[in-house]
């Protein structure tokens, strides 16, 4: 095969009829040296054909340069990833590390360095630590080039950093928090002072990719009743801001939908015995029992307890987000079967049914995180990717290393494709705009989407 | 005053509700017998060396973990028949005994005995830190999610009720065979102690050295050798709890240790540190004011408590150290027992 000139395939990649990588490979195979393909890209902006499918999501028509000659900008992330959060945290700092290779480790002009900081800490079983997330914000916050700050899992971790970020004029963006009150207020769910407590400066800096509770707790509790056919509940939590927060939803809008609420309790999340608990329950005589708690606070343990004195046919067992991983499905083994959760989202299954850009990410996360082709990522790592398309995409529309430039684009997001297709907004609060909640069921132990529960 | 109106409350409970109330002390008998063969590797410790070994909880857990591991190695399914689900329950039992015992054995070789003249505070931080490094040394063997423990008992006999299936008893209290188990394993090893204790050449030797360490050394007793015994039957004490743990609550993780540690502790105390039966009274009572707290004392006292909550549980039976300490700091059988261990 003759080769082909160097300028014919400049030519065509400034004409857009070749992409980027193609111009890559055969740019090698014409002898140009590396460090003149490196050149020629640097000076022209990547289309989105030159992206991975999964990468064409967030603003359409955002451009995308992977010229790096501005300098470096520096993101970190906090939130546990080790012990007890080892895959959900995991998995979702691999799935931001593949958004920012997607897009070449750099936007706006800059080369894009990411850190992922653990919020966990051993004493706690990998759980976050008040501690450490302040440390982390304080770190990010220090460090000059950083211009965001991604983050957290917990809702009462961001309650903690969110202040602090806010004062230093940073971004903070998350992929998980999901408790109302560090947005809005919501009568019932939200404390007194929330959300403008967190917000000392009196600015929003802080926004979040995935739905609130005060939608998802809603969904459940009208899903319990006008689908599922319960009227009896009885409402457990954690203790935490984001297991109350959630569980108090449920409450008001199950007694609001004309159900009855037996109860409305926290647990003791370090306990390893829960036959007491479960057996006075069963006394009250619930239908349906709702869990508002994470993973990591023994909810498994709480589902076998349960199950040993109430069968899967004649009580219902609901949790929100929180339970939407492979951990609690193995920690609780038989007892899963049938429990349901209801999650921000779609599924992974989901996803590679509907195609597209969310099938290339379920296909390339499962790769990187060797799981299969089969292999359950955890649900939350879509948001993980999404946040960082949202920070890449407002670095390149603001074009400086200046963190309230690239806060005011973060916040001024609009239209932003999702992986699943759907499209949202940020309002004025932060929050999407157009939350989608899904309704997953344990089928043959593994977690399987049901549909959409709004 | 309160304490006077909260049981009146639970009398006139188990009076309206006996069955319900019956099921609480089931399952409370059940967990106090397991706290209560914790909180005796803490008291035989104690009563020797004088040392509160906070790394026991987690000596317990890992004895859950080998437990685990013991049973996946041998393969054995619930298909199997039942000599062969006995032999791999009475492998892993002896095993998790011996494994537990070898950790327990190890600390006090690697640290406390260097620190035995040190002071009190030196051991007890290093048992602190034990507790992390095996929390830790867990994480990294088996990671720190919880685990189900490989299948030993059908599954039909998870929900069994002794009562009606044996005794054809109509019946809501149910008494399932796991409970008996707990209860049937547990209390041949406590008589087993006892008489090690009371019996033994060895076990004189450690009363011998619970008492007075010097005159035990001239009378020609070798007190290191007693103090590692206790350490290795205190070890073996919480394996056997962690195997009979893992398949009772049905699930085992890093943090296990760490609350079942810290009411056996409180058992040990309450019972009266050092005394043997003292530990088992302790655990007991402990066992029962966790089930009654986390499903009673919100309904009784007529209804007064129903604020109540599981996660106050542990505040209660804190509470319970606090009110033993202030009233009676050598705990229940404290002064009672002439000798301790």
């Amino acid at each position: 095969m003759a080769r082909e000139s160097i300028a014919g395939l400049i030519a065509q990649l400034h004409q857009s009829k070749i992409t980027r990588r193609e111009f890559t490979q055969r740019a090698a195979v014409a002898g140009l040296s590396a460090g003149l393909v490196g050149n020629v890209l640097a000076v022209h902006a990547a289309k989105a054909q030159d992206l991975p499918e999964a990468a064409t999501i967030g603003i359409p028509g955002t451009p995308h340069t992977t010229d790096t000659s501005k300098g470096t900008i520096k993101l970190y992330s906090s939130w546990p990833f080790t012990g007890a959060m080892e895959r959900i945290g995991g998995h979702a700092i691999e799935a931001t590390y593949m958004c920012l290779e997607d897009f070449g480790n750099a936007a706006g002009g800059f080369a894009i360095e990411y850190e992922p900081l653990d919020e966990g800490i051993a004493a706690n079983e990998g759980r976050w630590d008040p501690g450490k997330a302040t440390e982390n914000a304080n770190r990010a916050i220090n460090d000059e080039s950083c211009m965001a700050y991604l983050g957290t899992y917990n809702s009462g971790s961001a309650a903690i950093s969110v202040p602090l970020t806010n004062v230093a004029g940073l971004a903070q963006i998350s992929f998980a928090n999901t408790y109302p009150g560090l947005t809005t207020s919501f009568e019932g769910a939200t404390e007194e002072g929330e959300p403008d407590l967190y917000y000392p400066t009196g600015t929003r800096n802080y926004m979040r990719v995935c739905p609130a509770d005060h939608v998802q707790g809603d969904a459940g509790a009208r899903w319990a009743i006008h689908e599922n056919g319960r009227s009896k509940a009885y409402i457990l939590h954690d203790n935490s801001l984001y297991g109350k927060g959630v569980a108090n939803v449920f409450a008001l809008i199950f007694a609001q939908e004309g159900g009855e609420v037996l109860g409305n309790d926290g647990y003791d999340p370090r306990a390893s015995d829960y036959q007491s608990l479960m057996t006075s329950i069963a006394d009250a005589g619930p239908d349906i029992i709702y869990v508002g708690a994470t993973v990591d606070n023994n909810a498994a343990k709480l589902l076998q307890d349960m199950r040993g004195v109430m069968s899967a046919d004649d009580v219902t067992f609901l949790g929100p987000d929180g339970l939407n991983t492979d951990t609690f499905v193995q920690g609780a083994a038989d007892a899963a079967e049938g429990a349901w959760i209801t999650f921000g989202g779609f599924s992974a299954d989901a996803l590679v049914e509907l195609g597209g850009p969310g099938a290339d990410y379920v296909a390339r996360i499962r790769e990187r995180l060797d799981l299969g082709e089969t292999g359950q990522p955890d649900s939350y790592a879509v948001y993980a990717y999404e946040s960082m398309v949202v920070v890449l995409q407002a670095i390149e529309r603001a074009g400086a290393a200046d963190r309230t430039a690239i806060l005011d684009q973060m916040f001024g997001t609009e239209g932003f494709v999702t992986l699943a297709g759907t499209t949202w907004s940020f309002n004025d609060e932060g929050d999407i705009d157009n939350p989608v909640i899904g309704l997953i069921r344990v089928v043959d132990g593994v977690l399987t989407f049901q549909g959409t529960a709004n | 005053m309160l304490l006077v109106l909260l049981a009146i409350g639970l009398i006139y409970g188990a009076y309206d509700r006996p069955e319900l109330f019956a099921q609480y002390i089931i399952i409370g008998v059940a967990n106090g017998a397991l706290i209560a063969l914790i909180a005796l590797g803490y008291t035989l410790v104690y009563g020797i060396v004088e040392l509160i070994n906070f790394a026991h909880g987690e000596v317990f857990m890992m004895g859950a973990y080998f437990a685990l591991t013991v049973v996946a190695t041998t393969g054995v399914t619930t298909e199997k028949g039942w000599l062969i689900l006995a032999a791999a329950a009475i492998l892993a039992l002896l095993g998790s005994m011996v494994f537990s015992s070898a950790i327990n054995w190890g600390i006090d070789r690697v640290a406390y005995r260097r620190l035995r003249h040190a002071p009190r505070l030196a051991p007890l931080i290093c048992a602190i830190g034990f507790s992390f490094i095996l929390q830790q040394m867990a994480v990294y063997w088996k990671g720190g999610n919880p685990l189900s423990p490989p299948a030993l008992i059908p599954s039909e006999y998870r929900a069994y009720n002794i009562l009606q299936e044996w005794f054809g008893l109509e019946t809501r209290i149910r008494i399932r065979p796991l409970d008996l188990a707990v209860v049937l394993i547990t209390i041949p090893l406590l008589i087993l102690l006892q008489w090690f204790i009371q019996r033994t050449r060895t076990g004189k030797a450690m009363r011998a050295t619970a008492q007075d360490r010097d005159a035990a050394a001239l009378m020609g007793i070798d007190v290191n050798r007693a103090i590692s015994i206790a350490f290795i039957v205190g070890g073996a004490l919480a394996g056997a709890a962690g195997m009979i743990a893992v398949y009772y609550i049905n699930s085992a993780r890093p943090g296990m240790g760490f609350r079942y540690g810290l009411y056996a502790f409180t058992a040990a105390v309450v019972g009266g540190i050092g005394n043997l039966n003292g530990a088992v009274i302790g655990g007991f009572i402990i066992g029962i004011a966790w089930s009654l707290s986390d499903g009673f004392l919100k309904t009784y006292p007529g209804g007064h408590f129903s604020w109540w909550g599981a996660q106050w549980t542990p505040a209660l039976i804190f509470g319970l150290l606090v009110v033993t300490m202030v009233f009676r700091p050598s705990g229940i059988l404290g002064e009672t027992t002439a000798e301790k261990v």
